[in-house]
């Protein structure tokens, strides 16, 4: 027994010279006999260089290119390469100072002597070729390209959004992203960030000692290849988006004009706007500090994040309440005392009684005061919080008082108040029609956007329902449609209601007394409706919302001009226009085209 | 005692040799590793270099110290020094420093002091003092759970410090055992698993249970014999099924993310070679651009410029392989090789079975490390941070090691005064 065990010396002697000889093989394949492992005697060393996909282009609905690539370059260098060379050339050459070398040297230092960092983000195309000629001269430093957005057309700068270097937030979130990478800030850039960015590829070049590209490491064996980002359509029409921003130039408010029967917008104009190109390339920074600090706030976008109260256009979703509630009739009439009116007055002159048709066409307070009074004291509900309940249903099932959340980042809900707002001001069972009186005519607690505006406009062209509006219809080529955004959704108002209602509008344009009639369109039936909205903070905002043709709607909008007075003077010839300009593709009147281009409502005083 | 007046001449010089020669190499490789050219001061304290060679003549130091002491001061002590290890395992656990993740150091000033490479020597010495006992049947069921016990007891305090690479070596103590006559069968039984194990980490675990199915389908066809133990194929089957679904699901959901991805590279699964795959395919590189006869001392570029991470520690073989080539590679191997089969012959001279069984777990220890280390920076092995023997920078590494040779080294010189 002790012998055998002695001899088990040489099994694990066997087992040291065992692995010793595997491992010398091993060591003679990677040193001696793979000579690709052998980089050569020149000190060669690798650079792994990543290339950057191009992003995505995005076309508009006509195939109109919006957004495109262009070529920019990184400076990138790698601090312990980094030999003795002519500074003052080379900072010479980069247009900047010493000091200004050390500093970003030292950063550079400080995040790794062995790793790349970017020395001078994008340079441009014309300062690149003359840099490459001399780079040779300065070890340590090579170019990475990059790419810069760019706009052939001026427009749509909220809504296309930008892109920005990502922060550690960013980067903590998702692995895919590095340091000096870029990614989507707002807009559709931000929403369909993962289709638009692509997939980075990595080649790794050998250079030798004097900077120069010695090829591709083992033939390409470790690269990876990128992957260009997906393309978006979108839903916009670049030609009445330039004419929206056109017609808004030196006006506050927005634009939104959707399409009825699919919800895709067609136009999306907040003002005052901003050349999308000022937020690309190494301006970036400085123009959008000057655009943050202008009073004006030209980087908010209005259409999503302006709160408004609706005024006057909201006296249609009373009548539609009414109607499908069953307290209000096409001919149910009430009279009208002017401005002697309780408890709110009429500031338009028309015959009274009335009938609702001519309600609407004429804007009647005290018609709508009683529409909302008939809603509220109901005798079918138990309390008039039931009944206002029921209010608050029909109308949030149009739209109102809660975000659409498609594809518009940083979108706002609007407000419909709710029983507890009202519990919490008035008190419980201690607030009546009366008290919340102000609904009837669209002023109060309720707020609503823009695009929730139009979207209204759309339920009534549609006559109950509405697609939630979105901007992209689809990614990658034209005809792969996406269609999350394609639910039809249906109000809880019946289509019959909706009949009186066009009428009316209809009036609003083509009747004797309509207060939009200046703004009627020749061969055009154009359905529309004026507001005014008082506002605490200045002059009443202009506000107009339409959708034309009446037989077979193809475009509706809201437009809003913020502190311009009159409904019918600015949002219903804007609103005209545009109708006319998406339509038949000409403006046959250019004197009132002439008239609102040149309409300078920021520094009217 | 008549030995006493000298205690150098029975001393095995080979051995002491083959250290030196180690350690020297280790340093002008640590040297090379971090020279540049603002530091040449081979004195320079900052550098590591400088560090390593405070390290060097303190472990000199205590390897005179462990030459005059008396011989049996280790065999009386083992279990002593043993427990006084384990105790300051459980120190560490609770009041160590925090490092690269691993809580495994104690701080003292400047320094910081690793147990667990003093942890090797006392469970080597604890192991040698239990199998010494006369008429030791390691077949016993008892014996073999009080020798697991002894080995793993340390490993599993090393674990819970997030050092899974120094935890791992005291599996190398197998070797003792089976020296000492634990069945061969056990040896062939851990290699079977290891290669379940890779295999289950390559191929889809249920495809592997339908081949091991298949398998036992066969042999109860084959081998007529087996017939009648069919309930054992079928136990055996389930077993390794369960096996190969345990490790499965280890690995998913046990494994730490980074181990998870060394796996995956060493296995091809994961070619990330800027990701997870990158100290391994720099290490690669460094050693396979060395050539035949390397770039020369101090030539070294790719171990030089940083692309190769922990250079001067668990790293260093690249350094040899850049820069002395494969001839330096070779060179090494075969100093191993040598020290390693000259310390199991002269464990087998031993009269006492204590000297016999501790310089066993010295051969097995040093084995173990150099296996993974080398195995690790030519991609044959995932990569585990333990060190290279005598030649990586590191004081608690080196001091471990030296303690370990020289424990073994005293023991041999006074191998005549037993009889």
């Amino acid at each position: 027994m002790n012998r055998n065990l002695s001899d088990r010396k040489y099994f694990v002697i066997a087992i040291f010279a065992i692995v010793c000889i595997i491992y010398l093989i091993r060591l003679f394949y990677l040193q001696v006999f793979d000579e690709s492992y052998i980089l050569s005697a020149e000190n060669n060393v690798l650079r792994p260089t990543i290339i950057y996909p191009n992003r995505g282009l995005i076309y508009d609905r006509q195939g109109e290119l919006l957004v495109y690539d262009e070529a920019a370059y990184d400076l990138m260098v790698i601090p312990r390469q980094v030999k003795d060379m002519d500074i003052a050339e080379f900072c010479r050459l980069l247009n900047i100072s010493d000091s200004t070398y050390g500093v970003i040297m030292k950063r550079a230092t400080k995040y790794s002597r062995y790793k790349a960092s970017t020395f001078l983000a994008q340079i441009s195309k014309e300062d690149y070729g003359y840099l490459e000629e001399k780079l040779y001269k300065f070890p340590g430093f090579f170019v990475q390209s990059r790419s810069l957005r760019k706009y052939p057309y001026p427009i749509a700068a909220h809504m296309l959004g930008y892109i920005g270097e990502v922060n550690n937030k960013e980067i903590e979130k998702d692995s895919y992203y590095r340091s000096g990478d870029y990614t989507g800030k707002s807009g559709i850039e931000k929403f369909y960030e993962h289709e638009l960015r692509g997939k980075k590829g990595v080649e790794i070049v050998m250079v030798d000692v004097h900077n120069r590209n010695q090829g591709s490491y083992r033939n390409g064996k470790y690269d990876t290849l990128s992957e260009a980002g997906r393309n978006l359509y979108l839903s916009i029409d670049a030609k009445l988006q330039a004419y929206g921003e056109q017609l808004m130039l030196n006006k506050i408010g927005s634009i939104v004009a959707i399409e009825p029967n699919s919800g895709e917008i067609l136009a999306f104009v907040t003002s005052p706007v901003y050349d999308p190109n000022l937020l690309v390339g190494r301006v970036r920074g400085e123009n959008f500090n000057k655009l943050a600090s202008d009073t004006l706030k030209p980087l908010i976008n209005r259409a999503i994040m302006g709160n408004y109260p609706p005024g006057s256009t909201f006296k249609m979703v009373n009548a539609l309440v009414g109607l499908q509630e069953g307290v209000l009739g096409k001919y149910t009439s009430y009279s009208c005392q002017g401005p002697a009116s309780s408890p709110i007055r009429c500031t338009h002159n028309h015959i009274t009684p009335l009938k609702l048709q001519m309600a609407i066409e004429q804007s009647c307070n005290p018609y709508f005061w009683n529409v909302f009074r008939s809603i509220i004291m109901n005798y079918k509900y138990d309390s008039y919080a039931e009944a206002f309940n029921a209010w608050r249903g029909h109308v949030t099932s149009m739209g109102f008082g809660a975000k659409f959340d498609t594809d518009i980042p940083f979108e706002l809900g609007g407000n419909i108040p709710t029983e507890e707002t009202y519990n919490k001001i008035y008190g419980k069972n201690h607030w009546n029609a009366l008290t919340i009186r102000s609904l009837a005519i669209g002023q109060g607690e309720i707020l609503v956007t823009p695009l929730q505006l139009a979207n209204f406009t759309v339920v009534i062209a549609n006559k109950g329902y509405y697609y939630p509006p979105h901007l992209v219809t689809a990614i990658g080529s034209k005809d792969n449609i996406i269609s999350p955004f394609n639910e039809k959704r249906t109000t809880t108002i019946e289509e019959r209601h909706f009949d009186v209602v066009q009428d009316a509008m209809l009036e609003v344009f083509e009747g004797e007394h309509g207060t939009a009639r200046w703004s009627k369109l020749e061969g055009v039936h154009i359905c529309g409706k004026t507001g005014t909205v008082q506002n605490p903070h200045g002059d009443d905002h202009s506000m107009f919302i339409a959708f034309a043709p009446k037989e077979n709607p193809q475009i509706a909008l809201s437009v809003i001009v913020e502190n311009s007075g009159y409904g019918s003077t600015w949002a219903a010839p804007i609103a005209s226009l545009l109708i006319e300009e998406y339509l038949n593709d000409t403006i046959t009147r250019k004197h009132i085209e002439k008239r609102i281009i040149e309409g300078n409502l920021i520094n009217k005083d | 005692m008549r030995q006493r007046q000298n205690i150098f001449q029975n001393i095995d010089w080979i051995t002491v040799l083959l250290y030196f020669i180690l350690v020297l190499i280790g340093w002008i490789n640590v040297y090379a590793a971090v020279y540049n050219e603002e530091h040449q001061n081979i004195l320079d304290l900052s550098q590591n270099y400088g560090k390593q060679l405070i390290w060097i003549g303190t472990s000199a130091f205590l390897a005179m110290v462990i030459l005059i002491i008396d011989a049996k001061f280790f065999s009386t002590f083992s279990f002593v020094i043993y427990f006084l290890i384990i105790a300051m395992l459980i120190g560490v656990l609770l009041f160590g420093k925090e490092i690269a993740g691993s809580k495994s150091w104690f701080q003292i000033g400047s320094f910081s002091i690793q147990p667990a490479e003093f942890a090797k020597f006392a469970t080597a010495l604890a192991l040698a003092k239990f199998l010494n006992k006369i008429d030791l049947n390691l077949n016993k069921l008892s014996t073999k759970a009080i020798a697991v016990a002894i080995i793993f007891t340390p490993a599993v305090m090393i674990l819970l410090q997030h050092d899974t690479g120094s935890a791992m070596v005291f599996s190398a103590l197998i070797l003792v055992l089976y020296r000492e006559g634990l069945s061969g069968n056990i040896l062939l039984l851990g290699l079977f698993v290891a290669i379940l194990f890779i295999l289950a980490l390559l191929i889809n675990k249920f495809i592997l249970i339908g081949l091991l199915a298949a398998n036992a389908i066969l042999i109860y066809y084959l081998y007529k014999g087996l017939r009648k133990k069919l309930v054992w194929i079928i136990g055996i089957f389930i077993l390794t099924a369960g096996y190969v679904y345990s490790v499965d699901y280890a690995f998913e959901n046990i494994l730490e993310p980074h181990q998870k991805r060394r796996i995956n590279v060493l296995i091809g699964k994961d070619t990330d070679i800027r990701g997870a795959g990158y100290n391994i395919h720099q290490s690669k590189i460094a050693i396979g651009s060395g050539g035949f006869a390397g770039k020369g001392f101090l030539k070294g570029t790719q171990t030089k410029f940083d692309f190769v991470p922990e250079q001067s520690t668990d790293f260093i073989f690249c350094t040899v392989g850049e820069e002395w080539g494969f001839v330096g590679s070779f060179v090494i191997i075969i100093l191993f090789l040598a020290l390693l089969t000259r310390i199991v012959l002269i464990a087998e001279r031993q009269r006492s079975k204590f000297s016999r069984i501790y310089g066993y777990g010295v051969a097995s220890i040093i084995f173990f490390h150099f296996a993974v280390n080398i195995g690790m920076t030519i991609g044959l092995f995932p990569v585990i941070g333990i060190p290279l023997p005598f030649i990586s920078y590191g004081g608690s590494s080196l001091w471990g090691f030296t303690i370990l040779l020289f424990i073994f080294i005293k023991q041999d010189s006074v191998r005549l005064e037993l009889l």
